[in-house]
């Protein structure tokens, strides 16, 4: 049970809940974003909940350096004197407070000062519903306070459970960008409990893949997309391939973004946070791909890349198959029927184009 | 009997302060017992809690001379309580103010317990959770958080108990008798008042508890009703 200081974030803990049993253990070093990845039921929330000492469980907790829970040593700190910062799927506003009270709750009670309140009233775009009570903001907007209000303890874990779930296509797209850049400037460990693929690919580096309670995989997120385990859990149909691509540009007047990814080139139809020159991760649905023998023209899909073909997968008592491309040393997963894929002769090694809908980069 | 002559004044003043005297020490004495106990109600899952629950709520339905009449024997000098009272402050707990108060608390106990356990059950934990992981402690988060957003829950309460103590007669006849300015509240003084066919001085006294009553519920259901409340 002896682990050095220089872990950042420690976890070996035990927690029976009814039928449930939430057995976990690892190690994190990793500064950034972890995604936290499972089925319904999977113990997701109660892994945080227990982080936070909101749910009794044995064993050890340990945040860089500090020791939340330690069983055998006797120490159990309550979630009050937990430096932990916690953005509930539900809000969970202080109905009772104004906006800038309830920042004002988290900051008084942590030491943030008013320079740090007015700078992420700023940073959030918060400004104009400081007067307002959490029931006159729209979900995006109570998000955004819900997320200020957390960062202003200065936590030193920051756990995120479902922060967009409750939002609709469009907030979600205006809060990620929000969630990612702030999280990026904190470094503290960050723990994203989040349903969604493709919001995973796009603001973490590292998952954790949960079942049943216990910790069936974790390692670097693009590697974890690839998995075929995780495909078993989010299903076939949502099944993708994380692309690792470099930012070139930004086309104000069409609000498309420009993605370097190999050495083709990648259309979104938003704007991103990452300058020109940043990498950026996006997540390609293989049902959003498809594939053509010939250069397709005249078409409205932007983003057609050319690719070999590296394998074939049948995808027995279905009507569909896997096909993977090589994008410069990435996998691109596209999901054809296998009537199309014998259609087409398509064969291993063989050079075609992808046709990816521009839609599938979304945030939703 | 004859016709009593030490309340010359239609409106029997002595009377009226007494009660309100009554209610308010009843009240107070009720916020600060009966939130602690509503609060564990509202979180226990203990079995206890059912049998705790049921006792808090008997007042409501066991007839007040039962009440009383126990209440008479818990606190008569010759009980060990009532004992133990004589011999701390050297006078009895029956007929006296102090016994008045002692079963009134227990006599309006639900109409305390039962707003703020509702209050504090609808509450529920997800606010709470919230200000602990904001690193509020659970004082903090009692005063901070749970009170401001159980305030109609606590002014109902109050007006609740408030009303139901001024009102109160079996158990106070049986324990406290009609002694003037110790024990003769206006429910006592009205019953007397009738007995005596002083009909000027229990219409006075009556119809003033029958508006007070009226303005009470007017409050109660005008605060439950305005959405939402606002603290200053």
């Amino acid at each position: 049970m002896s682990s050095s200081k220089s872990d950042i974030l420690r976890i070996d803990i035990d927690s029976h809940r009814g039928d449930f049993h939430l057995r976990i253990a690892t190690d994190l070093s990793n500064k950034g974003m972890t995604a936290v990845f499972g089925r319904n039921g999977s113990g997701k929330s109660s892994l945080l909940r227990c982080l936070a000492g909101l749910e009794e469980c044995t064993g050890v907790i340990r945040v860089a350096g500090h020791t939340w829970l330690d069983t055998q040593a006797g120490i159990n700190l309550p979630t009050h004197r937990r430096s932990v910062g916690y953005v509930f799927q539900d809000l969970r506003l202080f109905p009772h407070l104004s906006v800038a009270d309830n920042l004002h709750f988290a900051a008084r009670r942590r030491g943030a000062n008013a320079m740090q309140v007015s700078e992420l009233i700023d940073r959030l775009a918060l400004a104009h519903l400081c007067d307002r009570r959490p029931s006159e903001l729209s979900g995006g907007e109570q998000q955004r306070v819900a997320l200020a209000r957390t960062l202003l303890c200065q936590p030193r874990l920051l756990l995120l459970d479902e922060p967009t779930a409750a939002l609709d296509v469009n907030a979600k797209a205006e809060l990620l960008p929000y969630i990612r850049d702030v999280c990026n400037d904190l470094s503290i460990p960050t723990l994203f409990v989040c349903h969604a693929v493709d919001e995973i690919a796009m603001l973490t580096d590292y998952t954790l893949v949960l079942e049943n309670g216990r910790l069936q995989t974790q390692g670097d997120t693009a590697d974890v997309v690839e998995n075929h385990t995780l495909q078993a859990i989010i299903g076939r149909r949502e099944s993708g391939a994380v692309l690792s691509s470099t930012v070139t540009a930004y086309d104000e007047s069409y609000q498309l973004s420009y993605l370097q990814c190999a050495d083709q080139t990648l259309v979104l139809p938003m704007a991103i946070a990452q300058q020109p020159g940043q990498t950026a991760q996006v997540f390609v649905r293989a049902r959003d791909v498809s594939l053509s023998t010939t250069r397709p023209e005249s078409i409205s899909i932007r983003n057609v890349l050319k690719a070999p073909i590296t394998a074939i997968n049948q995808e027995p008592g279905t009507a569909f198959a896997e096909v993977i491309l090589d994008l410069g040393g990435q996998p691109l997963h596209a999901r054809l029927t296998r009537a199309a894929v014998d259609e087409l002769g398509l064969t291993i090694g063989q050079k075609v184009w992808a046709l990816v809908k521009s839609v599938s980069f979304d945030g939703g | 009997m004859p016709p009593d002559t030490r309340y010359p004044d239609i409106v029997e003043w002595p009377a009226i302060l007494l009660t309100a005297r009554l209610a308010l020490v009843t009240t107070l004495i009720l916020f600060i017992v009966g939130t602690p106990l509503a609060w564990w109600l509202a979180r226990s899952r203990s079995r206890a809690a059912i049998a705790i629950e049921a006792i808090t709520a008997m007042p409501l339905v066991l007839p007040p001379t039962v009440l009383g009449f126990y209440l008479l024997i818990l606190l008569s000098p010759t009980s060990t309580l009532g004992g133990i009272w004589v011999q701390l402050t050297g006078s009895a707990l029956t007929f006296s103010f102090s016994g008045l108060v002692v079963a009134s608390v227990i006599y309006s106990l639900p109409f305390m317990v039962q707003p703020l356990q509702n209050a504090f059950d609808e509450l529920g934990n997800n606010s709470l959770e919230a200000a602990a992981t904001l690193g509020a402690g659970p004082i903090d988060r009692f005063f901070n958080v749970a009170l401001p957003q159980c305030r109609r829950g606590f002014i109902t309460a109050g007006v609740m108990t408030f009303a139901h103590t001024v009102g109160e007669f079996g158990v106070v006849l049986m324990v406290g008798g009609n002694i003037p300015e110790q024990t003769r509240v206006i429910s006592i003084a009205i019953y007397e008042n009738v007995e005596t066919l002083n009909y000027a001085q229990a219409h006075a006294l009556s119809a003033g508890l029958l508006l007070f009553s009226f303005v009470t519920l007017i409050t109660v259901y005008a605060v439950n009703r305005r959405s939402p409340v606002r603290v200053a």
